[in-house]
């Protein structure tokens, strides 16, 4: 379970995000959808523990991130945009890595490594260094590091980026199983289709406040929008691009 | 279509990127507070300022000897500039290994329609700043000294400028025609090998170039047979194909009054010549080099980092241990890093070299006095050495973690273990190292035991504290995002750890003066030395102190990472 009580975050005066207030049950697969520098990534990572919300609390698994950090983060997989791996280190040695910062170690580590390493078809590439990995390749080796230690809570940023047809694929298929197990996912995306096709509810982020949330069904209503889809809706919400721009930009 | 570029962007264009990045640094780190202003013009004022005085002090001395004061000032110049050769040269292959075959704006660059000479040319200069700016800061309270004391003139800051200029293009051009002409002869991902061999090669080098030299006779005239031998020793150039002499040349001839064109035409007419060569070869093989080092990811690991280490830490806690592992296995196998140690261990061996050849123990009485001040001066300069290689080691530490720091910070682990780990994983190595120094140097100065005890226990309280300063600092004042480990001890962060490291240095030796004088009375009445109230005093101090600048920094550290976001 996820739950955000006015959680806000500010830099100096500029507030990135503006008292949210979300709750994820278990069993549900959340998704959170906004134009660039809505604040979704900035949510994300206060939910993961690696920034410090300026007020409000994330809890985790019923466990607040700010006053047990520890606890929480051990029951939290968490999946950025960027796939920043150690490049010298081998994508077994990476997992070895990931599996110990959870405390884990020995022949079951080593099994479930292998399990991973297989599902994403990384196999072959275990004893190689990360830095001849492809973009996507370390995409698949950072969710393989998220789920290495049995996660109740996976948060997201931007799955599918850098992920060829198969492997994303895939990963839907793995959080929808995930989630069917009794899981929680809270899981960033720009890609209308995936949020419309996989999220049990969805919030829409404007300028660093939810803007809607709820199943599409309930969005539609919310914003009297019956029968949009959810890119219409999603641009009803947080504004589109003028005509004239593009013809700016292309010279037309 | 598009039309093809008419103009090429100007170099001051090409190096925008780095000159605005390096101005917003100094804003972000200088602008913070007027106290951090402050304290690092102190810190440079107080450094220039201490070189300028040694010098000084030296020349003024020669200046005073008849005949041959001249001849000793320009010798001391060309050995000087020749040590900061070998180092420049170094450094510049290291770095244009970096700057030209693994920056990550290289991308950007070679994709633009930029020609091929203003791309050499930026990148050069990039090389060429990166790798001096160090030797060039620690150049000038030298010759200013020189201009002071041989009355040099209101023109000797130009002419000591269009001396240096060459002395520096020289092995910047050098470095970048080796580095390319490795990375085309050799398949790129053998440079870590590559590198290896050349470092090897300049240890060699340098090491033969001293010892063939053999400076310090020039302090001791009665060595050589006759005072004209000794002129002729004197007066022969130490290396007369190298541009460290031509600059010394230069500017003793201006000093001196001796109109003489061919330093300065030797060293101009290199440095274009350099150039040009340096050019041609960059045309002509950068393109086929830059695509190899491509390639060349390294893919398959060559010491993966089992057996024997591994079970001599399998007691340690999943988290400690494999933390300490992922340290190790990045440190050997990222070129950046490991390659430092070839410095190091050029220094290292120039350090002990220079006290095996001190001449103290001729023949004749064996001057204890003297063996105990030079062992406890040695102390000081051993505590130099290691606050530099921890800067240079232990310093980066955190700062390197900076993209990876999502997997840390979202993962249960207390920053207290990373901060462990980063601390043992410096401190050990440091702690042998500065056991080998002190250890090696003493018994070459055949110091008494009580020396050597003291000498060893103070070096070792020293470096664990240092190791935790230097950490510490790094927590303070991180570089995440750096192209360049080697960058990292050079910054803002690593210059005002130095100083606090050097300032501890200066406190523990002057409390360690009280039982290194009580010994050398007690010598001198012909009486052994008994454990005074001052001495146990002294010893008590220098454990608190040091004790409390381990602890104390680590402390802070810890709940500094424990707040910080990325």
């Amino acid at each position: 379970m996820i739950r955000l009580t006015e959680l806000t975050k500010r830099y100096g005066k500029f507030t990135a995000v503006d008292g949210i207030e979300l709750v994820v049950p278990p069993g549900e697969l959340f998704g959170l959808l906004g134009p660039n520098g809505a604040g979704k990534t900035t949510t994300i990572r206060m939910i993961a523990g690696i920034l410090r919300p300026t007020s409000g609390t994330v809890l985790v698994g019923g466990i607040d991130m700010q006053a047990r950090p520890l606890e929480a983060k051990a029951r939290l997989g968490y999946i950025p945009d960027r796939p920043f791996v150690y490049d010298k280190l081998t994508g077994g040695e990476f997992l070895r890595f990931a599996a110990a910062l959870y405390g884990l170690q020995g022949p079951a580590v080593e099994r479930r490594m292998d399990e991973l390493l297989e599902l994403f078809e990384l196999t072959p590439w275990k004893t190689e260094l990360t830095e001849a990995y492809s973009h996507g390749m370390r995409q698949k080796l950072i969710i393989a590091g998220a789920l290495v230690h049995r996660p109740e809570v996976i948060v997201v940023d931007e799955p599918m980026i850098g992920l060829d047809p198969r492997s994303a694929r895939l990963l839907k298929e793995l959080l929808r199983e995930f989630v069917s197990r009794g899981g929680t996912v809270l899981m960033s995306t720009h890609t209308m289709e995936i949020a419309e096709v996989m999220c049990d509810r969805i919030a829409i982020v404007y300028r660093g406040r939810v803007a809607a949330q709820g199943t599409m069904a309930e969005l539609r209503q919310q914003t009297s929008s019956e029968g949009m889809s959810l890119e219409d809706l999603f641009l009803k919400l947080t504004g589109g691009h003028q005509r004239h721009q593009l013809d700016a930009v292309l010279g037309a | 279509m598009t039309a093809p570029a008419r103009h090429q962007p100007s170099l001051w264009i090409v190096l925008t990127p780095k000159w605005r990045g390096a101005l917003s640094r100094v804003r972000h780190e200088g602008g913070g507070s007027r106290a951090k202003l402050l304290l690092l013009s102190i810190v440079a004022i107080g450094f220039w300022a201490a070189i300028f005085g040694v010098a000084y002090r030296v020349l003024h001395y020669f200046r005073g000897v008849q005949e041959i004061g001249n001849l000793l000032a320009g010798k001391v110049l060309g050995v000087t500039l020749l040590a900061f050769l070998s180092i420049l040269l170094l450094s510049n292959v290291i770095t244009a290994l970096s700057t030209f075959f693994l920056a990550r704006d290289l991308d950007l660059l070679v994709a633009a329609p930029i020609g091929w000479v203003r791309f050499y040319l930026a990148k050069l200069f990039e090389t060429m700043v990166h790798s001096s700016w160090m030797v060039a800061l620690l150049a000038l309270p030298i010759l200013t000294a020189y201009g002071v004391v041989f009355s040099g003139g209101p023109l000797f800051p130009f002419v000591a400028v269009a001396a240096i200029v060459p002395y520096l293009i020289l092995p910047a051009v050098a470095g970048t025609i080796l580095t390319v002409l490795l990375v085309n002869v050799f398949p790129a991902r053998r440079t870590r090998e590559l590198l290896g061999l050349v470092g090897l090669g300049a240890v060699a080098v340098v090491v033969v170039l001293l010892r063939v030299m053999q400076p310090e006779r020039l302090a001791r005239p009665e060595g050589f047979r006759s005072f004209v031998d000794y002129l002729a020793v004197l007066k022969t150039p130490t290396s007369p194909w190298l541009p460290s002499e031509w600059s010394a040349e230069m500017i003793m001839n201006w000093l001196t009054r001796v109109s003489d064109p061919w330093p300065i035409a030797r060293l101009w007419g290199a440095a274009a010549a350099a150039l040009v060569v340096g050019a041609l070869v960059h045309r002509r093989l950068f393109h086929l080099g830059y695509s190899k080092a491509q390639e060349g990811a390294e893919r398959k690991v060559r010491r993966p980092l089992r057996g024997p280490i591994a079970h001599l830490l399998n007691w340690l806690p999943p988290q400690k241990r494999e933390f300490l592992f992922k340290d190790m296995r990045l440190f050997f196998r990222d070129n950046t890093q490991w390659s430092q140690l070839i410095l190091l261990a050029v220094l290292l061996l120039i350090y002990i070299f220079n006290i095996r050849s001190l001449p103290i123990h001729t023949g004749e009485r064996v001057p204890f006095a003297l063996v105990t001040v030079i062992s406890f001066l040695n102390l000081g300069l051993a505590g130099f050495v290691l606050s530099a290689v921890a800067a240079r080691f232990i310093f980066p530490g955190i700062s390197l973690e900076g993209r990876q720091m999502w997997l840390l910070r979202s993962s249960p682990l207390d920053p207290r273990t990373m901060l462990w780990s980063k601390y043992w994983m410096g401190t050990i190595p440091l702690v042998v190292l500065a056991l080998a120094i002190t250890g090696l140097t003493n018994s070459l100065l055949q110091v008494s035991a009580f020396m050597m005890a003291v000498s060893l226990v103070t070096i070792v309280l020293y470096t664990v504290a240092v190791s935790a300063l230097a950490l510490a600092f790094g927590v303070f004042y991180p570089q995440f995002g750096t192209e360049n480990a080697a960058q990292i001890p050079t910054s803002f962060g690593g210059i005002v750890y130095m100083m606090a490291s050097l300032s501890l240095l200066a406190v523990v030796i002057m409390i360690e003066a009280v039982p290194v004088t009580a010994q050398l009375r007690a010598w001198q009445r012909g009486e052994h030395l008994t454990a005074t109230p001052e001495i146990l005093i002294a010893g008590a101090l220098v454990v608190a102190l040091c004790a409390g600048a381990t602890l104390i920094p680590l402390r802070l550290s810890a709940r500094r990472l424990e707040l910080m976001e990325w």
